[in-house]
């Protein structure tokens, strides 16, 4: 007889007022015990339509069943033949709107909690099981990849088992892409990231940091220095600004740079020689992930925080759990607001931003509310640190090097959704590079399947 | 790991370090500038390529000590290695088709005017250098800078090289005596920059400057960088950093120059405490 209880095993947290002051992981971590009385919780469909939620068909029952029978690392192989970074997914997969969604306990209840599960497993095995490397016979053919996100460590690992020599050329000092420099320590930690990185290497990967492609190589010289196909995981990087008056009042920030100080330049860490603006009271645009994070970094930094999102609570992008994280770790929001412009004094610091009441109108194309301004409800707040959080676009970098590299009006990358392909042969293309900013499960997902069409291509070459 | 091959101390306060690089050295052109990280919590700097050796896969920075990272970076010595170096980033500056230019270089930033110099020499170009030091003991690169170079001038703040003045009276002095340039080139501190554009703006001579913001990552993704050139939004790890000098917006410049003053004066305390320590 399974676990019927409506809810799931309730998640092991630090408490709200002492996370909120330290850059520990929120979430702690299921127990054996919890995990396998969570796993109870699971009917064993037959018609498994969870899987179907899942972007890369984790077999998720089946996993499931060995949680159960205690065998721990049977789930994890069993997790892994799908998915190349489960304890990064089991984290910061949105599983309400994929597996979960589709669970059939989330007709009347709870669903069964997937992703902590994955995460469990995942993190299980990383304490107590042995890091197989596996021998792999080099099949002679040679594939870079252009980007270390959660697409390109994907590819590079589906290429390399196949045989290939791979190698993957990053940006930045450090691979990983967002995981590294965007998602923050207390939800993702970056011991993480480095085991997955260096279980790549032990496939035989190469990881060339500190390689800005197209500009210390193009495209071109990486086929002239014998790759046979390229992938593109370059990511949507751009920060977008608001293009209103005051936005480069010191105080201003990015997302990207506040978090990037934050996470990958370790600025909260006194240690660490990045500086970082510790503000007083500090207002986030935007309502989606990257709002949430930036939001909760400011806290850690001992800041009173807001949310100034333009729609309503119901509307924010941000994942469900994160948002009442938010709440609770005490980060104020206020909802339909949208600022007009920033307020500096006479040194150019930020000292107020004014901002406009919205009230939603009919849906657009989007489906959502669209947000109207009330008329005359100017008003201003009082803060001393912005973060704009209203979105990224990729890098024209790479395609404003390369020919034949075709980009529709955002900037994307155009490529065949099924295989990856561009418009530029032998170069395939995935992740947000493509899709503008996603998850990473779909860049994981696209980088999977242009590691299956790269082979093709290659071999019937 | 670059390591570095040669370090040469140019004035107290000046230091040049040449680095293996192989591929940097292969793509970098004058303009160019690479980032570099020193240790594991260091900070990630913006330093100009102030000449290479494309056949030995060679680089060279020439930094001012200024502050922690650049002092932290002085620490290593020849046979040491530079954690991460990354380049050549942002656009090489335009030198192509130009009959006369002055370079226009006040202290540290004439290591970042020389590669520009020289280049312009090599391609034929009439060139004039107006070099500017606070005083002798901060004299850097007279040798390089009179090999590539038709009308070399030197100017200190208290006359101990070359004349007594600022490097805006001497291009004033060669612009009111008739002096004709398809560009001045200017590149120093913010203040200096804004100066010498005020002056051309009345001569109507086109001017370039280098722009110098402060610079996380160099490819575009955090916007630490921006700056407003004629009202707009630029990066200039990727849009620059030579910008229409006439186009800038300096004040703004040197406020966001200064936005993490009081961080720094702290970081930069803690190193000369230890110092302190090692020489106690
Ligand atoms: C703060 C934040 C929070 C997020 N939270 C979530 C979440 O909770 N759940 C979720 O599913 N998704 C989340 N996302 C979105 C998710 O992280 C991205 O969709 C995903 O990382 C995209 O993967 P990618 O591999 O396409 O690109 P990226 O992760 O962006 O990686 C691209 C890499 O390419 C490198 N690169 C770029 N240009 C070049 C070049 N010219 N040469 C060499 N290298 C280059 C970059 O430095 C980077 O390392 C979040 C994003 C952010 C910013
Ligand atoms: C494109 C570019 C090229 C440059 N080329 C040279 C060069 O060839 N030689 C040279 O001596 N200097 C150069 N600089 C300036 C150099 O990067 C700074 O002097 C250095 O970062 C100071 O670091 P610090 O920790 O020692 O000093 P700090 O005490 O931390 O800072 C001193 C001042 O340097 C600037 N600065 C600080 N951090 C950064 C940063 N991350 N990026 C940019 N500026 C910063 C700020 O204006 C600050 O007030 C260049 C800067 C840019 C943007
Ligand atoms: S990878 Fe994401 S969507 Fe797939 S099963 Fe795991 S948590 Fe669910
Ligand atoms: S739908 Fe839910 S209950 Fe059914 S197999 Fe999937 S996880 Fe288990
Ligand atoms: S340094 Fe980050 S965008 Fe220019
Ligand atoms: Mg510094």
């Amino acid at each position: 007889m399974p676990n019927m209880s409506p809810n799931k095993v309730p998640m092991p947290h630090q408490e709200p007022n002492v996370r909120n002051k330290n850059v520990a992981e929120v979430a702690t971590g299921y127990t054996l015990e919890m995990a396998q009385e969570e796993a109870d919780r699971c009917l064993q469909c037959k018609h498994k339509p969870c899987v179907n939620g899942c972007p890369v068909g984790v077999q998720i029952p089946e996993f499931i069943a060995l949680i159960k029978e205690g065998d721990i690392e049977g789930a994890y192989d069993k997790i892994k033949e799908t998915n190349a970074l489960p304890a990064v997914c089991g984290r910061v997969c949105p599983q309400e709107d994929q597996c979960e969604k589709l669970c059939v306990r989330a007709i009347k209840h709870e669903a069964v909690g997937i992703g902590r599960l994955e995460r469990f497993v995942a993190d299980y095995h990383m304490a107590n099981g042995e890091n197989k490397i596996p021998t792999i016979e080099k099949n002679g053919h040679k594939v870079a990849v252009v980007g270390a996100g959660p697409a390109g460590l994907t590819c590079a690992g589906d290429l390399a088992k196949k045989g290939y020599e791979v190698t993957v050329y990053e940006a930045l000092h450090k691979a990983g892409g967002v995981l590294e420099y965007g998602i923050p320590e207390f939800r993702l930690p970056k011991a993480i990231v480095s085991k997955e990185v260096q279980a790549l290497k032990d496939l035989g990967v190469h990881m060339e940091t500190n390689m800005v492609i197209g500009k210390v190589f193009d495209i071109d010289e990486l086929f002239e220095d014998g790759n046979e196909a390229v992938f593109i995981g370059s990511g949507a990087g751009l920060p977008n600004f608001m293009k209103i008056p005051g936005e480069n009042l010191n105080g201003v920030f990015s997302a990207n740079e506040f978090l990037t100080r934050f996470n990958l330049m370790k600025a909260y860490d006194v240690e660490a020689d990045t500086p970082i603006f510790k503000g007083k009271k500090v207002a986030v645009v935007g309502g989606g992930n990257v709002a949430m994070d930036a939001a909760r970094c400011a806290k850690r930094l001992g800041a009173e925080v807001y949310i100034v999102y333009r729609r309503g609570t119901e509307e924010l992008p941000a994942r469900k759990e994160e948002v009442e994280h938010a709440m609770e770790e005490g980060i104020i929001f206020k909802t339909l607001n949208n600022p007009v412009q920033v307020l500096g004094d006479d040194k150019g610091n930020v000292r107020a931003i004014e901002c406009v009441q919205m009230e939603l109108g009919e849906p657009d194309e989007s489906g959502r509310r669209r947000p109207v301004i009330k008329e005359g409800s100017n008003f201003t707040l009082d803060i001393d640190c912005m973060i704009m959080s209203i979105g990224t676009s990729p890098n024209p970098l790479i395609h404003r090097t390369t020919e034949g590299l075709d980009t529709n009006k955002w900037g994307c990358l155009i490529a065949d959704p099924k295989t990856g392909a561009t418009t530029r042969e032998g170069v395939f293309a995935g992740g947000d590079a493509v899709t503008g900013a996603a998850t990473v499960i779909l860049a994981m997902g696209a980088g999977k399947e242009a590691a299956q069409a790269m082979d093709e291509y290659i071999q019937n070459k | 790991m670059y390591k570095i091959v040669e370090k040469e101390r140019l004035n107290p306060t000046v230091t040049k370090m040449v680095v293996e690089a192989p591929a940097i050295a292969k793509k970098a052109k004058a303009g160019q500038f690479i980032i570099l990280r020193s240790h594991e919590m260091g900070e990630r700097i913006p330093l100009t390529v102030a000449d290479y050796d494309r056949k030995k896969g060679l680089v060279t920075i020439i930094y001012q000590l200024v502050g922690r990272s650049t002092m932290l970076l002085d620490n290593l010595e020849v046979g040491d290695a530079i954690l991460d170096f990354v380049g050549p980033l942002g656009v090489p500056s335009h030198v192509e088709g130009m009959k006369r230019v002055c370079v226009v270089g006040g202290g540290v930033g004439c290591a970042i005017a020389y590669p520009t110099a020289k280049a312009l020499y090599d391609n034929g170009t009439e060139v004039t250098v107006i070099t500017g030091f606070r005083n002798k003991d901060l004299e850097i690169l007279r040798d390089e800078f009179e090999a590539v170079s038709h009308h070399m001038y030197t100017m200190s703040d208290d006359g101990t090289v070359g004349e007594k003045g600022l490097v805006t009276n001497k291009l004033q002095e060669l612009l009111d005596a008739g002096e004709i340039f398809d560009e001045v080139i200017a590149i120093g501190p913010l203040v200096m920059m804004k100066f010498v554009c005020q002056l051309t703006k009345q001569y109507d001579v086109k001017t370039t400057v280098s722009m110098n913001p402060i610079m996380i990552d160099g490819t575009g993704m955090c916007g630490c960088c921006r700056l407003s050139v004629n009202n707009e939004m630029k990066f200039a790890c990727v849009d620059g950093p030579d910008f229409d000098g006439h186009q800038v917006d300096f004040d703004e410049a040197i406020a966001r120059s200064r936005q993490y003053a009081d961080f720094e004066a702290k970081a930069c305390e803690k190193d000369c405490h230890l110092f302190h320590k090692e020489v106690r």
